[in-house]
Formats: C-alpha cells, sequence, structure tokens
C-alpha cells in the first residue's frame, strides 16, 4: 500500500514538474524570439529607416520609409473598410439576432472566417479585385487585409454589446428612445472601450500579415502612395530582403521585424490597458 | 483518544442516557482561527467531536459552518489565500501542522458536497476511482466491492444494469447517494457532509437521511446543514454557530429543547437567520 | 445572461411597436427600419464571404481540376515548365508539418495550462498567461525570419545526433535519416508548434479552470493528486472542448504560410525523411505565385488555395462544432 501510494507521488511529482517545464519552454520560445529581434533589429535602427526609400539590389544604405508609409496606407484602409463593417455586422448579431438561428449561423461563419488561413484570403481578394482589374494594386491588398480585420471585430462587438446590460436599454426604452438611437447612443457608447479594443486587437493582427499581400498589394521598390498600383509594405519587404543572400538587405528586414514587433506589442498593450481600465465599467 | 472532557460549551448539558460508556473524540479542534484572505471567517472556535456520531453543524448562511467543515481535510489548502490557524486532532494528531502528506489525511477524512458530483465516467468507476488510489485489487475484488459499496448506499438495484455509464445519467438523488458510496469506498474514519441534501428532494433528501444514520456504526459523521428540522433528525449532538464563532454545543435534543444562549434560541426559534 | 436576452427582445418588441406607429404617422422610413436593415445587410455580406471564397478559388482553379482532373490531387509531379501540376507533394508536406506541430504542441499546451489553472501561484497566473497570448501576437514573418537565421542553424547542431540516435531505429529510422542542414520538415513542423501553441493552451487553460470547483474537490477529498484531478477528472470533464481546441490549433497549423515558407525547404518532391527539405500548399502559393506566368500555371496554385480552404474548413467547423458543444452543456448546467 504504501509502495502504491509513494508510486503515485512519484507520478505525480513527475508530471507537474513537467508542466512548469512545458510551461518554460513557451515562455522560452517567446523570450528567445524577442530578443533576437532586439538584438538583431535595435542595432539597425538608425535615422535613414525612417527617411530613405528601399535600396535597389546590391547598393548599400537605403531605408524603409516607402514600405512604412505603404503599410500604414494598407492598414488606414484596411480599417476604413473593416471597422465600419465588422461594427455594424457585430452590431446585427447582438442585437437584432442574439435569440435567432440566423444569427447563430452568422456567428458561427464568422469565427470560420476568423481562423480561415490569410493566404486563402489574399487568393480571393486576388480573384475578385486583381484578377478582374488585370493588375496588383494598393487596394486589393487594403481589402485583404480588411476581410482579416472584419470577423475580429465582428466578434468583439458582438461580445462586448452582449455584455451590456438590459436594463440600461430598459431605461432608455422607457424614456421613447427609438431602437437606432439606442443602440448608437447608449449601447455602442457603454461598450466603446471594449469595440475599441477589439479593432486595436484586428489591427496589430493585421499589420503583420505578409501572405495576403503578396498577390495583391505585392511591392514597389519606389516610393508611392496611389491606392490603384502596387504598393511598398514592411511584411513583404521583410520577407524578401530577410530571404535575400545581401547581409545589408538581412541587417535592413530586422529592423523592419523590430519596428513590427514594436507596433505590435505596444498595440496589444494599450488594448489591455484599455480593458483594464474599463472593465469595471461594464 | 481522550475522553470526552466537559469543555465550557457543554458543562450544562446532561450525559444522554442511552450512552453507557464514555464517548472518545474522534476531532478535537482548539482555538482555530480561519482567514479568507484579510476576512477571518472563524473566530477562535473550540469543539469536540464524538466518535461514532453525528455531529450537525448549524446557523445562518455565512456564519463560518461550511469553512469550520472544509478545514477538517484541509480542502482550503487548494487555494492560495485561505488560512487556518490552530490545532485540529485527530487520533492524537494535529492535522493542520502535521508533515504527513495531506492526501492520507483526506483517505481517512471522506467528503461529500453540497450539489452532487459525479465524476466524469461510469459509475462503476466513480466507486473503483478512489479505491484505485489505494489499493490494487483484481477484477473480481473490485468488481465485489464496488458492488458493496453500492449496496450500502441502497443504489445498488437501481444502477447495477447500467454500471457503465456515465454517473451523470442518474437522477440527482441517486447521484448523491453515489457520491456518499464514493466517499466511504475508501473506507474513511469521519465522514463530512457539507450541505448534503440542499439541492435534492423530500424523497431523496429522507433515503440520505437513512444513510447517516447507518453511517454512523462506521464511521463519525459531521454533517453541516441550514435546514434545522433536518439537525434535529439525523443529529446526535449539534453546534450552532454565528458570525465565525461557536455559540452553543450540545446534545441535539438539548439545544433545540432547552438552549442555554438567546442567539440560539433566537435561531432555531426562527426570530433571525 | 438568459434573461437579459429576454428583457431586450421584449424591449426590442416594444420598441418596433412603438416605431410602426410613428411610420404610420409619419409616412418616411424609419431609422429603425434603415438600422437594422443595413446591419442585418452587413452581416448577411460577412456570413457569405467563405461561399463567396469557395466560388471564386473554385472558378479560378477550374482550368488546373478540369485539365488534370482527379490526378491533381494524387500525382507529385508538379513541374511548370511541361507544365504538368500534382498536388500529392504539397498536400502531403501540409499534413506532415502539421502533424508534427500538433505532437509538440499538444502536450506542452496541456502542461502550461495545467500549470495556470492548477498549480501557479495566483501573482503568476497573469504574467504567464500574457507571455502565451503574445507568442500569437508575433506575426508568422517573424517567426520564419527567427526559424531561418537563427532557429534552423542552431537546430542543425543536433540533427547529426538525430540521424545517429533516431536514425538507427528499425523502422520509423527512415524518417530521421539525411543531411543537417537545419531547415526542412522537421524544423518547419517544431516552428509550426511553437505557434499554435497559445491558440490550444488558451482554450485548455479556459476550459481547465471553468470546471466546476466541487467536482475538483471532491477528488482531492479522497486524497487525489493535482495530477490525477488533472488527469482523471478535469480532462474527462472537458474532452469536447479541448478536443475542439486541438482542431482549431490544427486549422492554423494547416494553413501557416510564412513561417513554413521561410524554413521547410521549399522542395518540390516527396521524401520520406523528415530532415529533408519539403513544400507545403501554403508554401508554395507564396513562393511561386507571382512568377506564375501561365493561366495553367496560376490555375494549379488557385487550384492549391481551394484544397487549403476545403480542408481547413473542415478542420474549422468540426472544432467550432465541438466547441459549442461545451458552451450548451455549460449553459445547461448554470
Amino acid at each position: 500500500m504504501i509502495s502504491r501510494y509513494q508510486r503515485r507521488k512519484l507520478i505525480n511529482r513527475a508530471n507537474l514538474t513537467m508542466a512548469v517545464l512545458t510551461t518554460a519552454f513557451g515562455v522560452f520560445w517567446l523570450l528567445w524570439i524577442l530578443w533576437t529581434t532586439l538584438h538583431y533589429g535595435a542595432s539597425a535602427v538608425n535615422w535613414a529607416l525612417f527617411t530613405q526609400d528601399t535600396p535597389p539590389p546590391g547598393s548599400g544604405g537605403g531605408g524603409l520609409r516607402n514600405a512604412f508609409v505603404g503599410s500604414l496606407i494598407l492598414l488606414g484602409l484596411a480599417v476604413t473598410i473593416g471597422a465600419p463593417v465588422g461594427i455594424l455586422a457585430g452590431t446585427w448579431l447582438a442585437e437584432f439576432a442574439a435569440r435567432r438561428k440566423l444569427g447563430a449561423i452568422v456567428r458561427f461563419l464568422n469565427d470560420i472566417l476568423l481562423s480561415a488561413p490569410s493566404i486563402v484570403i489574399g487568393l480571393f481578394a486576388y480573384a475578385i479585385i486583381v484578377d478582374p482589374l488585370g493588375h496588383f494594386s494598393a487596394f486589393a491588398g487594403g481589402v485583404a487585409l480588411a476581410l482579416i480585420l472584419i470577423p475580429v471585430i465582428v466578434r468583439t462587438t458582438d461580445e462586448m454589446l452582449r455584455l451590456v446590460p438590459g436594463a440600461l436599454r430598459e431605461a432608455a426604452i422607457a424614456l421613447g428612445t427609438p431602437y437606432w438611437k439606442l443602440v448608437t447612443r447608449i449601447t455602442w457608447r457603454a461598450s466603446a472601450s471594449g469595440i475599441l479594443t477589439g479593432v486595436l486587437l484586428g489591427i496589430a493582427r493585421i499589420s503583420g500579415e505578409t501572405a495576403p499581400l503578396l498577390f495583391t498589394a505585392l511591392n514597389n521598390q519606389y516610393s508611392s502612395v496611389s491606392l490603384n498600383r502596387p504598393i511598398a509594405n514592411l511584411p513583404v519587404v521583410i520577407f524578401q530582403f530577410a530571404m535575400s543572400p545581401y547581409t545589408h538587405w538581412q541587417r535592413m528586414a530586422w529592423a523592419g521585424a523590430f519596428v513590427a514587433v514594436v507596433f505590435i506589442l505596444l498595440l496589444n498593450i494599450l488594448a489591455r490597458l484599455i480593458v483594464r481600465r474599463h472593465s469595471g465599467g461594464i | 483518544m481522550t475522553a470526552l472532557p466537559q469543555s465550557q460549551h457543554n458543562t450544562h448539558v446532561p450525559v444522554p442516557d442511552a450512552i453507557t460508556k464514555p464517548l472518545n473524540i474522534k476531532v478535537d479542534v482548539q482555538a482555530l482561527n480561519f482567514f479568507y484572505g484579510q476576512f477571518h471567517a472563524i473566530k477562535n472556535v473550540s469543539i469536540q467531536i464524538p466518535e461514532h456520531q453525528v455531529t450537525a453543524f448549524i446557523g445562518p448562511s455565512g456564519c463560518g459552518k461550511s469553512t469550520l467543515l472544509r478545514t477538517f481535510n484541509r480542502m482550503f489548502e487548494i487555494y492560495p489565500d485561505q488560512r487556518a490557524n490552530g490545532k485540529i486532532i485527530v487520533d492524537g494528531e494535529d492535522i493542520l501542522s502535521s508533515r504527513k502528506d495531506v492526501a492520507l489525511i483526506r483517505a481517512k477524512i471522506g467528503m461529500v458536497f453540497q450539489k452532487p458530483t459525479p465524476f466524469p465516467m461510469s459509475i462503476y468507476n466513480n466507486i473503483a476511482f478512489g479505491i484505485r488510489l489505494y489499493n490494487k485489487l483484481s477484477k473480481a475484488e473490485m468488481d465485489s466491492r464496488v458492488e458493496a459499496c453500492l449496496r450500502s448506499a441502497v443504489l445498488w438495484n437501481e444502477v447495477k444494469d447500467k454500471l457503465h455509464q456515465t454517473g451523470t445519467s442518474l437522477s440527482g438523488g441517486q447521484q448523491q447517494r453515489l457520491c456518499i458510496a464514493r466517499a466511504v469506498a475508501i473506507k474513511p474514519e469521519v465522514v463530512l457532509l457539507d450541505e448534503p441534501c440542499s439541492a435534492l428532494d423530500p424523497i431523496s433528501t429522507a433515503k440520505i437521511e437513512e444513510m447517516i444514520e447507518e453511517l454512523k456504526t462506521d464511521y463519525t459523521v459531521v454533517i453541516v446543514t441550514h435546514n434545522m428540522q433536518q439537525a434535529a433528525r439525523v443529529s446526535d449532538r449539534t453546534a450552532f454557530m454565528y458570525l465565525g464563532e461557536l455559540i452553543e454545543f450540545g446534545d441535539t435534543e438539548t439545544i433545540f429543547t432547552k438552549p442555554t444562549k438567546t442567539q440560539t434560541e433566537d435561531y432555531i426559534t426562527g426570530r433571525f437567520g | 445572461m438568459k434573461a437579459s436576452e429576454a428583457v431586450r427582445d421584449d424591449i426590442k418588441t416594444i420598441a418596433t411597436a412603438a416605431d410602426k406607429k410613428s411610420t404610420k404617422t409619419h409616412p418616411r422610413i424609419s431609422g429603425d427600419f434603415l438600422f437594422r436593415n443595413l446591419s442585418a445587410a452587413v452581416a448577411m455580406l460577412v456570413a457569405i464571404t467563405l461561399l463567396g471564397i469557395l466560388i471564386a478559388l473554385w472558378r479560378e482553379g477550374w482550368d488546373a481540376l478540369h485539365h488534370f482532373g482527379w490526378k491533381f490531387l494524387v500525382t507529385t509531379t508538379w513541374n511548370p515548365v511541361s507544365e504538368q501540376f500534382g498536388a500529392l507533394v504539397f498536400i502531403t508536406g501540409t499534413l506532415v508539418s502539421s502533424i508534427i506541430a500538433l505532437v509538440i504542441a499538444v502536450p506542452v499546451s496541456f502542461g502550461i495550462a495545467l500549470f495556470i489553472s492548477e498549480m501557479a501561484p495566483r501573482w503568476l497566473r497573469e504574467p504567464v498567461s500574457i507571455a502565451i497570448e503574445l507568442l500569437a501576437a508575433i506575426p508568422s514573418i517573424i517567426y520564419g525570419m527567427w526559424g531561418l537565421l537563427v532557429f534552423a542553424p542552431w537546430f542543425a547542431n543536433f540533427e547529426p545526433w538525430i540521424n545517429s540516435h533516431l536514425g538507427a531505429i528499425p523502422g520509423i529510422g527512415i524518417l530521421f535519416q539525411g543531411p543537417p542542414m537545419g531547415i526542412g520538415m522537421l524544423t518547419a513542423g517544431i516552428v509550426l508548434g511553437i505557434m499554435v501553441i497559445p491558440f490550444i493552451a488558451a482554450i485548455m487553460r479556459d476550459v481547465f479552470i471553468i470546471t466546476p470547483a466541487p467536482l475538483k474537490e471532491s477528488a482531492y477529498a479522497m486524497g487525489a493528486t493535482t495530477w490525477e484531478v488533472a488527469r482523471k477528472i478535469i480532462l474527462p470533464y472537458t474532452r469536447t472542448a479541448v478536443t475542439g481546441g486541438i482542431f482549431l490549433g490544427l486549422g492554423r497549423a494547416l494553413g501557416e504560410t510564412m513561417a513554413i515558407t521561410f524554413i521547410i525547404g521549399n522542395a518540390n518532391n516527396l521524401s520520406a525523411s523528415l530532415l529533408m527539405p519539403g513544400s507545403s500548399i501554403a508554401s508554395v502559393i507564396a513562393n511561386e505565385f507571382t512568377e506564375a506566368t501561365t493561366p495553367l500555371y496560376k490555375s494549379a496554385l488557385l487550384a492549391l488555395g481551394l484544397i487549403l480552404f476545403v480542408i481547413t474548413f473542415v478542420v474549422l467547423v468540426l472544432a467550432k462544432l465541438l466547441l459549442l458543444r461545451l458552451d450548451r452543456m455549460e449553459g445547461r448546467q448554470a
């Protein structure tokens, strides 16, 4: 009996030790990747990175200015398309379809879309925009990113609106407020911080997306702000430079990666701060 | 094991006629304090729980009666911000300061919870789970052990044809009897019942109360209940707790007929709580 | 939740009734009508996107699918020059790399979830959770760069050992023979595993935490150890959702592109050894799409996209259905 008991203790201790080790294992990769990005990236960040455009192959110098500008344009475009669509669709789910079968189906499909491979979304944007128009364009890239952003925003909007207490709605209705005003003036406002968090996390997610841009925005060695032409963007430039044989380009890829990681981490921190600050509110 | 001392709380209690030999103390709680973080939930409680008796803890909700029960098997330890000090002596050993593995203490002190908690496994394995923790039995031995446990819970006839269905397929009352059978399957010495009937209908409650009566011959039973009639029906001794303090402890009949403290009287006559 | 929804529906009925009255007196399209239908239309648009993807990829990939028929799925030739295209190499690569990823990610995620939900002191829970969640926030291209330039060269140091030890095992040894290049199927699978850990671990942690306390306590009360509670009580209780979480991770792994493209080696042929370079559906599309000049070549790549979409769709639907079952169970018990 004691030996059986001792065996159980031993198994318990061994497995709990494994659990601690696996956790350390998970955190270890995070630290390693962050450290690598910091180590190679931070040292390669300089003023020229933000003031000069991508250099032609083989030449020294240059920066990533056009890629930064292009990425910001793409993000802006994606948010302009994705935020209204996502918020409206999420609002419909929470406010008009909360207990309807159709609502459940739409929510289900949205969740699938949320996890769909981004490369497939890119191919879709290629098929509906690039192929018919006959050329790659910043617009197609923005649409591809918007398609990735939308399900994220739909989901958070839906969840946040459903947290708004029924009593708040009741109070507004009792005053004779029409339902659309109730939603836009009261429930949206009550869950504004939650919806904003969703948008921020969505932006964080799309700002590193590379695969969908390969077939849509493509890349542009030169500075361009036209939505109708291919546009330089950070992820694709990082991809090309990192895969290139030039150490100079690889260094710039690390610098770009560093900026991207810092941007994404800041967005994540900001989103968490907003949630924490307002979590008592709802 | 010590003989029941005349503690400050039961000096007035006459020794019941039925009990001729002196009672052994199974659980001797001395100056116990309990904290949920900063909240002082149990205040300097001392109580002696006699062996082979049913002791009931009663009191309004939040009085600390369940908390007190949960110190007897150190259940609170799985939550980081709960702590206890004082002594809980079982068979001469203070289980709070014991260096002995808590699993061995819990093997000796079984517990049944408010809501039935059938494990996510078959009815058979619900019983076998605990037995397997301590003994390696052959299939035949295990079968007979499981059957014996289910019979003692008067559940055998109801479940013998569906031993391999999940425990959740049973009714609430059956589930709770399964849980009691499961707790006694590992042959503990003390059985703690934390409001075992509060989620059950009157018929299931009656069956559980019958079980409690039988458990007493083999085990020391401590039951927390918010139902005063139940305490009166099943227990030999009753402790009344209020705001974390033990107000009065003594023979059940005395507590319910001529309590010495006004708070006890107010509570049992329904003036508060 | 349920009650507040009911209240909300009542309010809605009242609101629409009031609204109808007002439209009668003022003959104009009401704000409510507009708002409701606009938001409904947008929601429908989102919902039919999946169907749109299916149709668009089917149309674009039709040339190749029609030209090669079923053989597209089962042949290994991928020759842009002679325009012979078969998807088997890439389908295999996608599946094998994802399976390696799960072999690593599932036990690790279980350990992490167990640590966070049952073992970690309170102050440590959130930092560890956040660290694991941040693994998911790092863009896949960073994993790719790091994998290619840092991890693969480091991992190559271990490959001779893998060669001589695992490679010597009869039967499965063939999986571990090959030159120690660092990049290849195994490396890609490992990096992919790290990438899906946060998704699986988050779901496991969430469902472990909502396992009812009395259930765990009942097992502890019998003297069960933490491991026994986790293995015999928590895991069986949450198994549907855990399976759902694993499928969700699988869905992520199957479609992961950039990291794989960097590390898998991009060889368009089948190899028995996991140390050899390979290709996945996503990596070949990412690598070759802009180079695909002929319509048939492009169509073949889009057909690959369709196959990837269908596979991930099925996996994700299974994942969601399994996770929904837990939601319902929780709903009934609440």
